[in-house]
Protein backbone atom coordinates (compact mmCIF):
# COMPACT_ATOMS: atom_id res chain seq x y z
CA UNK A 1 0.00 0.00 0.00
CA UNK A 2 1.45 3.38 -0.98
CA UNK A 3 1.70 6.28 1.47
CA UNK A 4 -0.92 8.18 -0.55
CA UNK A 5 -3.45 5.35 -0.43
CA UNK A 6 -2.90 5.07 3.30
CA UNK A 7 -3.58 8.81 3.78
CA UNK A 8 -6.72 8.60 1.65
CA UNK A 9 -7.95 5.87 3.97
CA UNK A 10 -7.17 7.98 7.04
CA UNK A 11 -9.08 10.93 5.60
CA UNK A 12 -11.55 9.96 2.84
CA UNK A 13 -13.12 12.81 0.85
CA UNK A 14 -16.37 12.54 2.79
CA UNK A 15 -14.76 12.60 6.25
CA UNK A 16 -15.16 15.76 8.32
CA UNK A 17 -11.85 16.66 9.95
CA UNK A 18 -11.68 18.63 13.20
CA UNK A 19 -9.29 19.34 16.02
CA UNK A 20 -9.84 17.24 19.13
CA UNK A 21 -10.99 18.90 22.35
CA UNK A 22 -8.13 20.56 24.20
CA UNK A 23 -6.38 21.44 20.93
CA UNK A 24 -6.70 24.95 19.55
CA UNK A 25 -5.12 27.58 17.36
CA UNK A 26 -3.75 30.63 19.11
CA UNK A 27 -2.54 33.99 17.83
CA UNK A 28 0.74 34.70 19.62
CA UNK A 29 0.99 38.45 19.72
CA UNK A 30 4.49 38.36 21.23
CA UNK A 31 6.01 36.37 18.34
CA UNK A 32 3.53 37.65 15.75
CA UNK A 33 2.44 34.22 14.48
CA UNK A 34 -0.13 31.47 14.85
CA UNK A 35 0.45 28.39 16.98
CA UNK A 36 -1.39 25.14 17.42
CA UNK A 37 -1.61 24.47 21.16
CA UNK A 38 -2.08 20.90 22.33
CA UNK A 39 -1.15 18.84 25.40
CA UNK A 40 2.60 19.40 25.94
CA UNK A 41 3.02 20.77 22.42
CA UNK A 42 3.10 24.18 20.77
CA UNK A 43 3.48 23.98 17.00
CA UNK A 44 4.16 27.08 14.91
CA UNK A 45 1.69 27.27 12.02
CA UNK A 46 2.39 28.69 8.60
CA UNK A 47 -0.29 30.42 6.52
CA UNK A 48 -1.47 27.23 4.82
CA UNK A 49 -1.63 25.20 8.05
CA UNK A 50 -3.62 27.94 9.69
CA UNK A 51 -5.97 28.12 6.67
CA UNK A 52 -6.56 24.35 6.69
CA UNK A 53 -7.39 24.34 10.41
CA UNK A 54 -9.69 27.33 10.06
CA UNK A 55 -11.76 25.26 7.59
CA UNK A 56 -11.62 21.97 9.51
CA UNK A 57 -14.60 22.60 11.75
CA UNK A 58 -16.01 19.09 11.94
CA UNK A 59 -18.94 20.07 9.68
CA UNK A 60 -17.28 20.51 6.28
CA UNK A 61 -16.12 17.43 4.41
CA UNK A 62 -12.51 17.08 3.38
CA UNK A 63 -13.57 17.54 -0.27
CA UNK A 64 -15.36 20.82 0.54
CA UNK A 65 -12.35 22.08 2.45
CA UNK A 66 -10.10 21.39 -0.53
CA UNK A 67 -12.55 23.15 -2.89
CA UNK A 68 -12.61 26.24 -0.70
CA UNK A 69 -8.83 26.40 -0.28
CA UNK A 70 -8.23 25.80 -3.99
CA UNK A 71 -10.57 28.70 -4.80
CA UNK A 72 -9.11 31.00 -2.21
CA UNK A 73 -5.47 30.40 -3.11
CA UNK A 74 -6.10 29.90 -6.83
CA UNK A 75 -4.03 26.70 -6.62
CA UNK A 76 -4.33 23.27 -8.29
CA UNK A 77 -6.89 21.16 -6.42
CA UNK A 78 -4.68 18.04 -6.42
CA UNK A 79 -1.80 19.86 -4.77
CA UNK A 80 -4.02 21.40 -2.07
CA UNK A 81 -5.59 17.98 -1.42
CA UNK A 82 -2.17 16.36 -1.05
CA UNK A 83 -0.87 19.04 1.33
CA UNK A 84 -4.03 19.15 3.43
CA UNK A 85 -4.23 15.35 3.71
CA UNK A 86 -0.61 15.01 4.83
CA UNK A 87 -0.98 17.86 7.31
CA UNK A 88 -4.21 16.57 8.87
CA UNK A 89 -3.08 12.94 8.89
CA UNK A 90 0.03 13.93 10.87
CA UNK A 91 -2.19 15.68 13.43
CA UNK A 92 -4.47 12.63 13.62
CA UNK A 93 -1.51 10.36 14.23
CA UNK A 94 -0.35 12.68 17.02
CA UNK A 95 -3.83 12.61 18.62
CA UNK A 96 -4.53 16.27 17.97
CA UNK A 97 -7.25 15.91 15.33
CA UNK A 98 -9.85 13.43 14.11
CA UNK A 99 -11.63 12.66 10.84
CA UNK A 100 -15.31 12.26 11.67
CA UNK A 101 -17.19 9.76 9.53
CA UNK B 1 33.79 25.20 40.46
CA UNK B 2 34.43 28.11 38.12
CA UNK B 3 33.38 31.70 38.67
CA UNK B 4 31.04 31.62 35.69
CA UNK B 5 28.03 30.62 37.70
CA UNK B 6 28.69 32.92 40.60
CA UNK B 7 29.12 36.07 38.53
CA UNK B 8 26.84 35.37 35.59
CA UNK B 9 27.87 36.22 32.06
CA UNK B 10 27.82 39.84 30.93
CA UNK B 11 24.43 41.25 29.91
CA UNK B 12 23.08 38.98 27.24
CA UNK B 13 21.42 39.89 23.98
CA UNK B 14 17.70 39.88 24.61
CA UNK B 15 16.82 36.18 24.88
CA UNK B 16 13.89 34.74 22.95
CA UNK B 17 10.74 34.59 25.09
CA UNK B 18 9.99 31.40 27.03
CA UNK B 19 7.46 28.93 25.63
CA UNK B 20 6.47 27.24 28.88
CA UNK B 21 6.20 27.96 32.58
CA UNK B 22 5.89 25.52 35.45
CA UNK B 23 4.02 27.05 38.39
CA UNK B 24 4.65 25.14 41.61
CA UNK B 25 1.54 26.40 43.38
CA UNK B 26 2.38 24.60 46.61
CA UNK B 27 4.85 22.08 47.95
CA UNK B 28 2.17 20.44 50.08
CA UNK B 29 1.31 16.95 48.89
CA UNK B 30 -0.56 13.97 50.34
CA UNK B 31 1.81 11.56 48.61
CA UNK B 32 5.30 10.75 49.86
CA UNK B 33 7.02 9.49 46.71
CA UNK B 34 10.63 8.48 47.35
CA UNK B 35 11.68 10.14 44.05
CA UNK B 36 10.01 13.49 44.75
CA UNK B 37 11.46 16.12 42.40
CA UNK B 38 10.73 19.11 44.59
CA UNK B 39 13.78 20.74 46.20
CA UNK B 40 15.26 19.33 49.39
CA UNK B 41 14.12 22.42 51.25
CA UNK B 42 10.38 22.63 50.81
CA UNK B 43 8.43 25.87 51.06
CA UNK B 44 5.72 25.91 53.73
CA UNK B 45 2.13 27.02 53.31
CA UNK B 46 2.64 30.41 54.96
CA UNK B 47 5.17 31.51 52.34
CA UNK B 48 2.97 30.60 49.35
CA UNK B 49 1.84 33.36 46.98
CA UNK B 50 -1.85 34.24 47.28
CA UNK B 51 -4.51 33.96 44.58
CA UNK B 52 -4.19 37.54 43.33
CA UNK B 53 -0.39 37.32 43.30
CA UNK B 54 -0.50 34.17 41.18
CA UNK B 55 -3.03 35.79 38.84
CA UNK B 56 -0.62 38.70 38.36
CA UNK B 57 2.31 36.37 37.68
CA UNK B 58 0.26 34.46 35.11
CA UNK B 59 -0.70 37.67 33.27
CA UNK B 60 2.97 38.65 33.23
CA UNK B 61 3.88 35.22 31.87
CA UNK B 62 1.41 35.56 28.99
CA UNK B 63 2.70 39.05 28.18
CA UNK B 64 6.26 37.75 28.18
CA UNK B 65 5.34 35.12 25.58
CA UNK B 66 4.66 31.97 27.61
CA UNK B 67 2.19 29.76 25.69
CA UNK B 68 2.01 26.66 27.87
CA UNK B 69 1.39 26.84 31.60
CA UNK B 70 1.80 23.82 33.85
CA UNK B 71 0.05 24.09 37.20
CA UNK B 72 1.99 21.80 39.45
CA UNK B 73 3.23 21.30 42.99
CA UNK B 74 3.46 19.41 45.32
CA UNK B 75 -0.17 18.65 44.70
CA UNK B 76 -1.86 21.70 43.17
CA UNK B 77 -5.29 20.43 44.26
CA UNK B 78 -4.13 21.04 47.84
CA UNK B 79 -4.90 24.69 47.09
CA UNK B 80 -8.55 25.63 47.54
CA UNK B 81 -8.14 28.43 44.99
CA UNK B 82 -6.94 26.15 42.17
CA UNK B 83 -10.14 26.92 40.23
CA UNK B 84 -9.55 30.70 40.54
CA UNK B 85 -5.92 30.37 39.49
CA UNK B 86 -7.01 28.26 36.51
CA UNK B 87 -9.55 30.91 35.51
CA UNK B 88 -6.84 33.58 35.73
CA UNK B 89 -4.52 31.49 33.53
CA UNK B 90 -7.19 30.82 30.97
CA UNK B 91 -8.23 34.49 31.01
CA UNK B 92 -4.63 35.45 30.25
CA UNK B 93 -4.77 33.22 27.14
CA UNK B 94 -2.42 30.53 28.46
CA UNK B 95 -2.80 26.88 27.45
CA UNK B 96 -3.33 25.50 30.92
CA UNK B 97 -2.24 22.03 31.99
CA UNK B 98 -2.88 20.58 35.44
CA UNK B 99 -0.19 18.21 36.71
CA UNK B 100 -1.80 16.24 39.52
CA UNK B 101 -1.68 13.05 41.53
CA UNK B 102 -5.49 13.19 41.49
CA UNK B 103 -5.67 13.20 45.28
CA UNK B 104 -7.76 16.17 46.39
CA UNK B 105 -9.86 16.27 43.24
CA UNK B 106 -13.58 15.46 43.19
CA UNK B 107 -15.99 15.13 40.30
CA UNK B 108 -17.33 18.60 41.10
CA UNK B 109 -13.85 20.13 41.18
CA UNK B 110 -12.89 18.59 37.83
CA UNK B 111 -16.06 20.05 36.33
CA UNK B 112 -15.33 23.43 37.88
CA UNK B 113 -11.77 23.36 36.53
CA UNK B 114 -13.05 22.56 33.04
CA UNK B 115 -15.54 25.43 33.32
CA UNK B 116 -12.70 27.71 34.44
CA UNK B 117 -10.93 27.02 31.15
CA UNK B 118 -8.53 24.20 31.97
CA UNK B 119 -7.14 22.71 28.74
CA UNK B 120 -5.53 19.43 29.76
CA UNK B 121 -4.89 17.13 32.71
CA UNK B 122 -1.69 15.21 33.33
CA UNK B 123 -2.33 12.52 35.91
CA UNK B 124 0.59 10.76 37.59
CA UNK B 125 0.52 7.02 38.20
CA UNK B 126 3.03 5.28 40.43
CA UNK B 127 2.34 1.77 39.19
CA UNK B 128 -0.08 -0.26 37.02
CA UNK B 129 -2.02 -1.66 40.00
CA UNK B 130 -3.20 -0.46 43.41
CA UNK B 131 -0.78 -2.46 45.56
CA UNK B 132 2.42 -1.38 43.84
CA UNK B 133 1.28 2.17 43.08
CA UNK B 134 0.11 2.91 46.61
CA UNK B 135 3.26 1.44 48.09
CA UNK B 136 5.46 3.82 46.09
CA UNK B 137 3.21 6.83 46.63
CA UNK B 138 2.94 6.08 50.34
CA UNK B 139 -0.79 6.81 50.18
CA UNK B 140 -3.38 4.07 50.45
CA UNK B 141 -6.36 4.56 48.15
CA UNK B 142 -4.40 6.80 45.81
CA UNK B 143 -4.59 4.44 42.85
CA UNK B 144 -8.36 3.97 43.17
CA UNK B 145 -8.80 7.75 43.25
CA UNK B 146 -6.72 8.12 40.08
CA UNK B 147 -9.01 5.75 38.20
CA UNK B 148 -11.98 7.90 39.23
CA UNK B 149 -10.20 11.11 38.29
CA UNK B 150 -9.40 9.74 34.83
CA UNK B 151 -13.08 9.01 34.35
CA UNK B 152 -14.16 12.50 35.50
CA UNK B 153 -11.58 14.13 33.24
CA UNK B 154 -13.00 12.26 30.26
CA UNK B 155 -16.57 13.14 31.23
CA UNK B 156 -15.58 16.80 31.45
CA UNK B 157 -14.29 16.59 27.88
CA UNK B 158 -10.68 17.26 28.85
CA UNK B 159 -7.76 15.45 27.22
CA UNK B 160 -5.78 13.19 29.54
CA UNK B 161 -2.10 12.37 29.71
CA UNK B 162 -0.90 9.66 32.04
CA UNK B 163 2.51 10.27 33.56
CA UNK B 164 4.09 7.01 34.66
CA UNK B 165 7.21 7.43 36.75
CA UNK B 166 9.41 4.39 36.23
CA UNK B 167 12.24 2.79 38.19
CA UNK B 168 13.63 -0.63 39.02
CA UNK B 169 10.45 -1.79 40.75
CA UNK B 170 8.10 -1.12 37.84
CA UNK B 171 10.15 -0.69 34.68
CA UNK B 172 9.50 -4.29 33.62
CA UNK B 173 5.78 -3.54 33.74
CA UNK B 174 5.83 -0.81 31.12
CA UNK B 175 3.42 -2.80 28.92
CA UNK B 176 0.89 -2.84 31.76
CA UNK B 177 1.27 0.93 32.10
CA UNK B 178 0.60 1.29 28.39
CA UNK B 179 -2.48 -0.93 28.67
CA UNK B 180 -3.70 1.15 31.63
CA UNK B 181 -3.30 4.37 29.63
CA UNK B 182 -5.42 2.90 26.83
CA UNK B 183 -8.02 1.63 29.26
CA UNK B 184 -8.33 5.06 30.89
CA UNK B 185 -8.77 6.77 27.51
CA UNK B 186 -5.52 8.74 27.71
CA UNK B 187 -4.31 10.36 24.51
CA UNK B 188 -0.75 10.54 25.72
CA UNK B 189 1.48 8.55 28.03
CA UNK B 190 4.74 9.79 29.44
CA UNK B 191 7.02 6.96 30.48
CA UNK B 192 9.47 8.93 32.58
CA UNK B 193 12.32 7.20 34.32
CA UNK B 194 13.25 8.66 37.69
CA UNK B 195 15.80 11.46 37.61
CA UNK B 196 18.17 10.84 40.47
CA UNK B 197 18.40 14.38 41.80
CA UNK B 198 17.52 15.80 45.22
CA UNK B 199 15.41 13.49 47.36
CA UNK B 200 15.62 10.67 44.79
CA UNK B 201 19.38 10.32 45.40
CA UNK B 202 18.50 8.86 48.81
CA UNK B 203 16.75 6.05 46.97
CA UNK B 204 19.29 5.16 44.33
CA UNK B 205 19.87 1.76 45.88
CA UNK B 206 16.14 0.99 45.94
CA UNK B 207 15.10 2.45 42.59
CA UNK B 208 18.01 2.53 40.11
CA UNK B 209 16.98 0.37 37.14
CA UNK B 210 19.34 -2.17 35.65
CA UNK B 211 20.84 -1.64 32.22
CA UNK B 212 18.93 -4.68 30.93
CA UNK B 213 15.65 -3.26 32.21
CA UNK B 214 16.31 0.04 30.45
CA UNK B 215 16.94 -1.77 27.17
CA UNK B 216 13.80 -3.92 27.52
CA UNK B 217 11.62 -0.90 28.34
CA UNK B 218 12.98 1.00 25.37
CA UNK B 219 12.09 -1.89 23.06
CA UNK B 220 8.62 -2.24 24.60
CA UNK B 221 7.90 1.45 24.05
CA UNK B 222 9.10 1.27 20.47
CA UNK B 223 6.81 -1.68 19.71
CA UNK B 224 3.84 -0.05 21.45
CA UNK B 225 4.28 3.19 19.50
CA UNK B 226 3.98 1.27 16.26
CA UNK B 227 1.02 -0.80 17.49
CA UNK B 228 -0.87 2.20 18.90
CA UNK B 229 -0.29 4.75 16.16
CA UNK B 230 -3.19 7.21 16.15
CA UNK B 231 -4.48 5.80 19.47
CA UNK B 232 -1.86 6.67 22.09
CA UNK B 233 1.16 8.95 21.82
CA UNK B 234 4.03 7.76 24.01
CA UNK B 235 6.87 9.99 25.19
CA UNK B 236 9.78 8.11 26.71
CA UNK B 237 12.40 9.56 29.04
CA UNK B 238 15.01 6.80 29.38
CA UNK B 239 17.27 6.51 32.41
CA UNK B 240 20.06 8.88 31.44
CA UNK B 241 22.73 7.04 33.41
CA UNK B 242 22.70 4.40 30.66
CA UNK B 243 22.35 6.79 27.72
CA UNK B 244 25.23 7.72 25.42
CA UNK B 245 24.60 11.43 25.42
CA UNK B 246 22.89 13.74 27.91
CA UNK B 247 19.48 15.31 27.47
CA UNK B 248 19.20 18.99 26.58
CA UNK B 249 17.76 19.72 29.99
CA UNK B 250 14.93 22.27 29.80
CA UNK B 251 15.80 22.56 26.09
CA UNK B 252 18.76 24.65 27.23
CA UNK B 253 19.14 26.80 30.35
CA UNK B 254 17.07 29.99 30.11
CA UNK B 255 16.05 29.23 26.54
CA UNK B 256 12.62 27.64 26.57
CA UNK B 257 11.09 27.45 30.01
CA UNK B 258 11.04 28.76 33.53
CA UNK B 259 9.83 27.59 36.89
CA UNK B 260 8.12 29.56 39.65
CA UNK B 261 8.27 28.19 43.20
CA UNK B 262 5.37 28.48 45.68
CA UNK B 263 6.88 31.65 47.20
CA UNK B 264 7.45 33.32 43.82
CA UNK B 265 11.14 32.46 43.41
CA UNK B 266 11.84 32.17 39.68
CA UNK B 267 14.19 29.40 38.54
CA UNK B 268 15.59 28.31 35.17
CA UNK B 269 14.72 24.72 36.17
CA UNK B 270 13.16 23.07 39.19
CA UNK B 271 16.49 21.88 40.61
CA UNK B 272 18.47 25.08 39.97
CA UNK B 273 18.71 25.88 43.68
CA UNK B 274 21.21 23.04 44.05
CA UNK B 275 23.78 25.20 42.24
CA UNK B 276 25.63 27.33 44.77
CA UNK B 277 26.47 30.93 43.96
CA UNK B 278 23.37 31.65 41.90
CA UNK B 279 21.01 34.31 43.23
CA UNK B 280 17.36 33.76 42.36
CA UNK B 281 14.89 36.62 42.31
CA UNK B 282 11.23 36.63 43.14
CA UNK B 283 7.96 37.78 41.69
CA UNK B 284 6.12 39.95 42.39
CA UNK B 285 9.03 42.01 43.79
CA UNK B 286 10.69 42.01 40.37
CA UNK B 287 8.87 41.74 37.04
CA UNK B 288 8.95 38.29 35.48
CA UNK B 289 10.21 39.70 32.15
CA UNK B 290 13.13 41.44 33.87
CA UNK B 291 14.09 38.26 35.70
CA UNK B 292 13.92 36.27 32.46
CA UNK B 293 15.97 38.78 30.48
CA UNK B 294 18.41 40.24 32.95
CA UNK B 295 18.92 38.15 36.08
CA UNK B 296 22.45 36.77 36.50
CA UNK B 297 21.09 33.32 37.33
CA UNK B 298 19.24 33.06 33.99
CA UNK B 299 22.23 34.41 32.07
CA UNK B 300 24.73 32.13 33.82
CA UNK B 301 24.42 29.24 31.36
CA UNK B 302 22.81 30.86 28.32
CA UNK B 303 24.58 30.50 25.02
CA UNK B 304 27.89 28.62 24.90
CA UNK B 305 30.45 30.99 26.42
CA UNK B 306 30.31 29.16 29.77
CA UNK B 307 31.14 25.77 28.26
CA UNK B 308 34.37 23.92 28.99
CA UNK B 309 35.98 21.10 27.07
CA UNK B 310 34.85 18.60 25.88
CA UNK B 311 31.58 20.57 25.31
CA UNK B 312 33.17 23.73 23.90
CA UNK B 313 34.42 22.06 20.71
CA UNK B 314 31.83 19.26 20.56
CA UNK B 315 29.70 18.97 17.43
CA UNK B 316 26.70 18.06 19.60
CA UNK B 317 26.79 21.18 21.75
CA UNK B 318 23.86 22.80 19.87
CA UNK B 319 21.81 19.63 20.38
CA UNK B 320 22.27 18.89 24.06
CA UNK B 321 23.86 22.13 25.31
CA UNK B 322 26.17 20.19 27.55
CA UNK B 323 23.29 18.41 29.30
CA UNK B 324 21.94 19.16 32.75
CA UNK B 325 23.69 21.87 34.80
CA UNK B 326 22.31 20.54 38.07
CA UNK B 327 23.55 17.04 37.31
CA UNK B 328 26.98 18.46 36.46
CA UNK B 329 26.94 20.19 39.85
CA UNK B 330 25.79 17.10 41.71
CA UNK B 331 28.13 14.60 40.08
CA UNK B 332 31.12 16.65 38.92
CA UNK B 333 31.01 19.37 41.58
CA UNK B 334 31.03 22.01 38.84
CA UNK B 335 27.87 23.35 37.16
CA UNK B 336 29.84 24.32 34.03
CA UNK B 337 31.27 20.81 33.56
CA UNK B 338 30.06 18.37 30.93
CA UNK B 339 27.06 16.44 32.26
CA UNK B 340 28.66 13.17 33.45
CA UNK B 341 25.92 11.17 31.69
CA UNK B 342 27.78 12.02 28.45
CA UNK B 343 30.23 9.39 27.19
CA UNK B 344 32.72 12.19 26.57
CA UNK B 345 32.78 13.20 30.24
CA UNK B 346 35.86 11.98 32.10
CA UNK B 347 33.49 10.97 34.92
CA UNK B 348 31.21 8.86 32.71
CA UNK B 349 32.79 5.46 33.45
CA UNK B 350 32.52 6.10 37.18
CA UNK B 351 28.89 7.25 36.83
CA UNK B 352 27.93 4.12 34.93
CA UNK B 353 29.69 1.86 37.39
CA UNK B 354 27.92 3.55 40.29
CA UNK B 355 24.54 3.21 38.55
CA UNK B 356 25.16 -0.46 37.86
CA UNK B 357 26.23 -1.07 41.46
CA UNK B 358 23.11 0.72 42.76
CA UNK B 359 20.91 -1.25 40.39
CA UNK B 360 22.07 -4.45 42.15
CA UNK B 361 21.72 -3.01 45.67
CA UNK B 362 18.93 -4.01 48.04
CA UNK B 363 17.95 -0.55 49.22
CA UNK B 364 14.81 0.24 51.18
CA UNK B 365 12.52 3.16 50.34
CA UNK B 366 13.03 6.49 52.09
CA UNK B 367 9.72 8.35 51.79
CA UNK B 368 9.40 12.08 51.46
CA UNK B 369 7.74 13.85 54.38
CA UNK B 370 5.38 16.75 53.58
CA UNK B 371 6.27 20.35 54.50
CA UNK B 372 4.63 22.23 57.37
Amino acid sequence: MSAETSLAETIPDAARPALLGGVRTHWDKVRGRWFLLAPERAIALDEIGRAILAEADGARSFAEIVDRLAARYDAPRARIAGDARAFLAALIERRMAEARR
Amino acid sequence: MTDTAAQGTPPHDTPAPPMAMLAELTHRCPLACPYCSNPLELIGRKAELGTAQWAGVLRQAAELGVLQLHLSGGEPAARRDLEDITAAASGAGLYTNLITSGVGLTCARVRALAAAGLDHVQLSVQGPDAASADEIGGYRGGFARKLEVALWVGEAGLPLTLNAVMHRRNLDRVDQMIALACELGARRLEVACVQFHGWATLNRGALMPTRAQAARASAAVKAARERLKGVLVIDFVPPDHYARYPKACMGGWGSTGLNVMPDGTVLPCHAAMTIPGLVFERVPERALAEIWRHSAAFNAFRGEAWMQEPCRSCERRHLDRGGCRCQAMALAGDPAATDPTCVKSPLNARLRAAAEADSEAAGTLTYRPAPA
